[in-house]
């Protein structure tokens, strides 16, 4: 009953598809507008503090190798931090912007880890390709909260953030399990 | 309900801001439309034979187009009033 891989990553586009939504929402009429309503302002760090939690049912489940088993529990272990931290802000007890560098960490280790566990070159399949172009999407990504951390606010980052998802989201939804890339797919992946 | 709530909430719906928060649920669920008409094989259910559990009730453009609805139809309502609500305090 374990579901194929191409399917996991269908639902966790819709995670980001909801993450990005609710960014481009926020950067369209501003944070104090955003969180007026207690809910809404609780919405995307939940979001991401669960997409975290259900990356651990990935990490016993998928382990074709120690490295997917490590990258998927280092990618839990940030999207949980990442959540965690947004809803103490929200909540109030954390007043510190710079808390948004936990929000740039997860980006960046979920990069890290995309790139780590896929050992495949760019054109082997279109999974390996999606795995590169995600990492490093996720990687460029994160530069957005990290300066956001320190320009607190920013509009513009909100909305680099809000794009970060959603380009995450359509490659996610991209993938499948066997498939060529621009006419490639190696013998290997046969 | 006071009596000016109404023309803030008709005036605040106008606003390039509501009018862009309230597109973007139809706008999502329009790209989850166009993508299940150009790669129809992607739902499954179209064609359910020989497909399993999980291709029968993951299908990608169906979620796309459900996060659409949600969006327009859970979120998107609030924040036409919080608008107006936020525009009447700060120009009274």
């Amino acid at each position: 009953m374990i579901p194929p891989a191409e399917t996991v990553h269908w639902l966790f586009a819709t995670g980001f598809l909801v993450l990005g939504l609710c960014q481009l929402g926020e950067t369209l009429v501003g944070s104090t507008v955003w969180e007026r309503r207690r809910w809404r302002a609780y919405l995307w760090p939940a979001t991401a503090f669960g997409m975290g939690l259900f990356m651990w049912p990935v990490m016993v489940f998928f382990t074709s190798s120690t490295l997917h088993m490590l990258a998927h529990g280092a990618w839990a272990q940030a999207m949980m931090l990442a959540g965690a931290a947004e809803l103490g802000r929200v909540r109030g007890k954390l007043k510190d912007p710079r808390w948004e560098l936990t929000v740039a960490l997860a980006l960046f280790v979920s990069g890290g880890a995309l790139l780590v566990h896929e050992q495949n070159s760019w054109l082997f399949s279109r999974a390996a390709f999606l795995h590169h172009a995600i990492g490093w999407t996720a990687i460029a990504g994160s530069l957005f909260p990290l300066v956001r951390a320190f320009r607190p606010g920013s509009a513009p980052l909100r909305a680099g953030f809000a794009a970060t998802m959603l380009a995450v989201a359509v490659l996610l939804y991209c993938d499948r399990s066997f498939a060529p890339i621009f006419g490639h797919l190696s013998q290997l992946a046969r | 309900m006071s009596t000016q709530a109404l023309p803030d909430l008709e005036r605040s719906r106008r606003s390039p801001a509501v009018v862009a928060v309230s597109l973007i649920g139809p706008l999502t669920v329009v790209a989850g439309g166009v993508w299940a008409f150009v790669q129809p094989y992607r739902l499954t259910f179209l064609d359910p034979a020989g497909h399993g559990f999980w291709s029968l009730a993951v299908e990608p453009p169906l979620l796309v187009v459900l996060v659409g609805v949600l969006f327009h139809l859970v979120v998107a309502p609030g924040i036409v009033e919080d608008v107006a609500a936020a525009e009447a305090e700060t120009d009274p």
